[in-house]
């Protein structure tokens, strides 16, 4: 039996047989659901801005007191660049946020997997994170000085406390969210306890490490600015506070860039490292 | 080999003690090499009965026993979800050889069974694609190879076909009968497909609405190798009207519940 012999014989018909008065045309109702991109216009609008604001400065319309021109700005930082007076500050904030940011993601990862994993340090844990998460970091610094000195210590502590929080809420619930069809399967094939954590949990919650990472970064450039400014004599924080008490607004204003260039290094940074770690993603 | 599925009861009792009763009373034995497929309507408990065999819930009351168990590192069971349950992180390879790593075998012990695995199951060329780089078929016959690279007594298998279309299903069914023939294991299979229970099975147990018990269980004596030209033959289709005849109200009465 040939297959032809189902197939239907009977051509379609043409539009233009088919022109009534009372027909129809569908239309594409969620066109705009397809968004258009316009890249030109970022970097256009970019350029834009920026030419506008050099003007400004150059025809005084705003003293430069208040807003210096880019151009200005510019050159100082490359001043500060020849005198090496950018990597001292630069350098001294880095250290403290790598320090705090390390110890917090160490300290959050291990302490996120226990409380999501297991039911005592769940019910003990719990109850100590939902009541310190609330307190607004920059308030611990004082007695976080009175217990550790007004040197790095302090600095790295805050640091590390607000890092800590968004980290161990994401593990936790990166922990709780674990497809638990996963550890069925990872029993099944005979894992035990120890080894699921190990295979299946870390691997299944590396996403939100990096999430916690990426939220945790943003907070530590808070946090450094905020410390350097109580007490320090060194980092981006103490270099912005003192240009503005000496009105150097171009000074401060390097500060700023260097805050802005450094909050788009890491975010870049943890795209990559997250593209190296997490192959497995779309 | 021998599996004893012995007076298996499950109650479950949730948080506001509400008391549901999902198996009553299951009895059944299988031996070496045998299929035995479990159908009932949904809700009948047959997950349950297969997760109290798989060591991954506890029973009400009622034992799993195992003779002639081997004395090494090789597993009772492994079980194959309907929802494949592939570790994404790993590629089709490293998912096959996960239990070989759990039992500590050297690597290239562990690279000859996956490759033993991935040719009959027939996965060449797709070994360092990740999961979600395959077909829904495609993720199901590497849940199976990676179940049987751990040579267990007895394969389990939860509704495998359950999330595949209706055109791969049919193929798959072909496969894992080949696939059964050759590996000569006993495979424990759930499904609510009458027609699938006849073709795979050698016994077929049928379970009644919740609570799960059983109303009968069909010897089923067709010819093996069993292909595609079985599924219009006569005592096929007796068989499979025989047990819609028992599931028929059962499915009937689920319907018509509230839940």
């Amino acid at each position: 039996m040939s297959q032809e012999k189902f197939s239907s014989d009977e051509a379609s018909l043409t539009a233009n047989e088919w022109s009534k008065a009372d027909k129809a045309i569908v239309q594409d109702k969620a066109y705009f659901l397809q968004m258009k991109e316009h890249p030109w216009l970022s970097a256009a609008s970019f350029i834009v801005i920026l030419l506008l604001w050099e003007m400004a400065g150059r025809m005084e319309w705003v003293p430069p007191l208040f807003l210096p021109a880019p151009s200005a700005i510019l050159s100082e930082g490359w001043t500060m660049f020849k005198t090496g007076l950018i990597f001292k500050h630069a350098f001294a904030s880095l250290s403290r946020i790598l320090w705090g940011f390390f110890i917090a993601c160490t300290l959050g990862v291990i302490t996120g997997i226990l409380i999501g994993f297991f039911s005592i340090p769940e019910a003990v844990g719990n109850p100590i994170i939902a009541a310190t998460f609330p307190i607004p970091k920059i308030a611990i610094l004082p007695l976080l000085i009175l217990w550790l000195g007004i040197g790095e210590a302090s600095k790295v502590a805050v640091i590390a406390l607000g890092v800590f929080f968004p980290m161990v809420i994401n593990v936790y619930t990166g922990v709780k969210n674990v497809d638990p069809l996963l550890i069925k399967a990872g029993l099944s094939l005979g894992s035990n306890r120890t080894r699921i954590i190990k295979k299946i949990i870390l691997p299944s919650i590396l996403p939100m490490i990096f999430a916690g990472m990426k939220l945790g970064i943003g907070i530590a450039l808070l946090l450094v600015v905020a410390a350097e400014m109580v007490a320090a004599d060194a980092g981006i924080g103490f270099m912005i506070l003192t240009a503005a008490d000496l009105m150097q607004t171009k000074k401060l204003m390097v500060g700023l860039i260097i805050l802005s260039l450094l909050g788009i290094f890491f975010n870049w940074l943890f795209q990559r490292l997250e593209r190296v770690f997490i192959p497995w993603k779309e | 080999m021998k599996v004893l599925i012995d007076h298996i009861s499950k109650v479950y009792i949730d948080r506001h003690g509400e008391v549901t009763e999902a198996l009553r009373d299951i009895h059944f034995d299988m031996g070496d090499n045998e299929f035995v497929v479990v159908v009932g309507p949904s809700g009948c408990g047959k997950s349950t009965l297969l997760n109290i065999i798989a060591g991954l819930l506890s029973s009400t009351s009622g034992q799993i026993i195992f003779e002639g168990v081997r004395k090494d590192s090789r597993p009772l069971t492994a079980v194959v979800f309907q929802d494949f349950a592939l570790f994404p992180w790993r590629t089709v390879l490293k998912n096959i050889v996960y239990g070989l790593e759990e039992r500590g075998l050297q690597k290239v012990e562990q690279l000859e069974i996956a490759k033993k695995y991935i040719t009959m199951v027939g996965l060449q060329g797709f070994e360092n694609k990740y999961p979600h780089q395959l077909s829904g078929g495609m993720k199901q016959k590497v849940s199976i190879a990676r179940a049987l690279a751990n040579d267990p007594l007895l394969l389990l298998m939860d509704e495998p076909f359950s999330a595949l279309d209706a055109q791969t299903r049919t193929l798959m069914q072909y496969e894992l009968s080949r696939i059964w023939e050759e590996t000569q294991k006993s495979f424990l299979y759930i499904t609510h497909h009458i027609q699938e229970a006849v073709f795979l099975g050698d016994r077929v147990v049928v379970l009644s609405k919740r609570p799960g018990r059983i109303l009968d269980i069909v010897q089923i004596g067709l010819p093996r190798p069993r292909g595609e030209h079985l599924t219009t033959e006569k005592p096929y289709l007796e068989y499979v009207d025989a047990i819609w005849g028992y599931i028929k109200n059962e499915a009937k009465k689920t319907l018509e519940e509230i839940s």
